[in-house]
């Protein structure tokens, strides 16, 4: 049965729940980290947007691979396991800002190292590697809440990580022309200025 | 029809961090946008180039390092006197080094490209528009000076070619012309 103009006597109510679902408020998505497509993909996210965060695993990965394959193979393992332990262990405080003072010293001690081709040894090489990801690690994982949600953010930061190590230090470690070494060194001078300069952007913000 | 397509609810994505993309790309565009920059941090990568090895390499290695050391000066409030007579008589002192196929001991010319670049880093590593990202302005600033010794570099090797060194030489006379006339607008 019909109404006065044709219309079905429940259409009042259909326009209401219709007008009810379409002004109802969706998910406030308020970090850009937030890919969609869940807290792995996540991780991997913050970690490819995050300088502070790329840079030294770069610069370490650099300096790894001008030590040759045998640094290099174990920076691959211990960094990633160093930052994935270092994530789980962070979920349990509560959420911690890093320093731009920490973030300037990485990049300078790690850009400076590269640049001078220092001839570091294996054990220096791999305790950079621990305490550089025990302490990244830590901070990520002091802000992501919930357990098993980070759980799957760190997942992606440490396949991340993973990642990055392997394609810095490879390519490095074939090299062989004087020059491609070079510009290997160019390339940590330029992480080690880029941290002379956040040191002088956190004294001066600070 | 025109109340639910005024009032659909978009996702609320509150934290973009706009000036995030835009420190890096203001860090990028900075070097290139001063001519004076320009003309030092090609003419280091000419003299390098001109120098041969191992100065071609240790000049781009040494300036970034000292460039951000003045940088971080002119960020913690160190006065410096002098700077854009300083930036202006890089380009000439690098310009006609590179005329006169000026070659120094080694020390002697990274320290005179290390000197010129304290001057560099305090002018233009503290220009931070507000509300973008340090770090990321830093590095921007910090690749694009390394990109400007390349391309110097690049242009030095015209010296292997048939005339390529009286042509090298001809390009620092016109670094040394152009640093001429900013110390000229420096001191007017």
């Amino acid at each position: 049965m019909t109404g006065r103009c044709g219309r079905s006597p429940a259409f009042p109510g259909l326009v209401a729940a219709a007008l009810a679902t379409l002004t109802s408020p969706a998910t406030a998505r308020a970090h850009l980290n937030s890919t969609g497509m869940g807290p792995l993909y996540d991780g991997v996210l913050h970690f490819v947007l995050s300088p502070e965060d790329l840079l030294p695993v770069l610069g370490l990965a650099l300096l790894a691979g001008l030590r040759g394959g045998a640094q290099s193979r174990r920076v691959l393992f211990v960094l990633p396991v160093a930052w994935l332990l270092g994530g789980l262990a962070g979920t349990a405080a509560p959420a911690t800002g890093g320093s731009p003072f920490v973030s300037a010293a990485w990049f300078l001690l790690l850009g400076g190292l590269v640049a001078a081709d220092a001839r570091v040894p294996q054990g220096v090489t791999v305790g950079l590697a621990v305490v550089l990801g025990l302490s990244h690690g830590w901070l990520n994982g002091s802000g992501m809440g919930d357990f098993w949600p980070a759980v799957g953010a760190l997942a992606g930061l440490t396949a991340s990580v993973f990642i990055v190590v392997a394609l810095g230090s490879a390519p490095v470690v074939s090299l062989r022309a004087h020059w491609a070494r070079i510009a290997v060194r160019v390339a940590g001078s330029w992480v080690a200025a880029s941290g002379l300069l956040l040191l002088g952007w956190a004294a001066r913000l600070r | 029809m025109l109340g639910p397509a005024v009032l659909w609810a978009y996702p609320a994505l509150a934290h973009v961090q706009q000036g995030e993309a835009a420190g890096f790309v203001t860090g990028l565009l900075h070097p290139v946008s001063g001519l004076d920059h320009v003309l030092a941090m090609v003419a280091v990568g000419l003299w390098g180039a001109q120098l041969g090895s191992p100065a071609i390499w240790l000049l781009p290695v040494c300036f970034p390092i000292v460039m951000a050391f003045g940088g971080m000066l002119g960020l913690m409030g160190v006065h410096l006197p002098g700077i854009e007579i300083g930036i202006a008589a890089s380009g000439i002192l690098l310009g006609a080094a590179v005329m006169v196929e000026f070659r120094p001991p080694l020390a002697v010319a990274a320290a005179l490209v290390a000197f010129f670049a304290i001057f560099h880093g305090h002018a233009h590593g503290t220009e931070l528009p507000p509300g973008q990202s340090a770090l990321l302005y830093s590095m921007g600033f910090v690749l694009a000076t390394g990109c400007l010794h390349a391309a110097g570099i690049g242009i030095g090797e015209v010296r292997r070619g048939p005339g390529g060194r009286s042509l090298l030489r001809a390009a620092g006379a016109v670094v040394a012309v152009g640093g001429t006339i900013f110390l000229w607008r420096a001191l007017s």
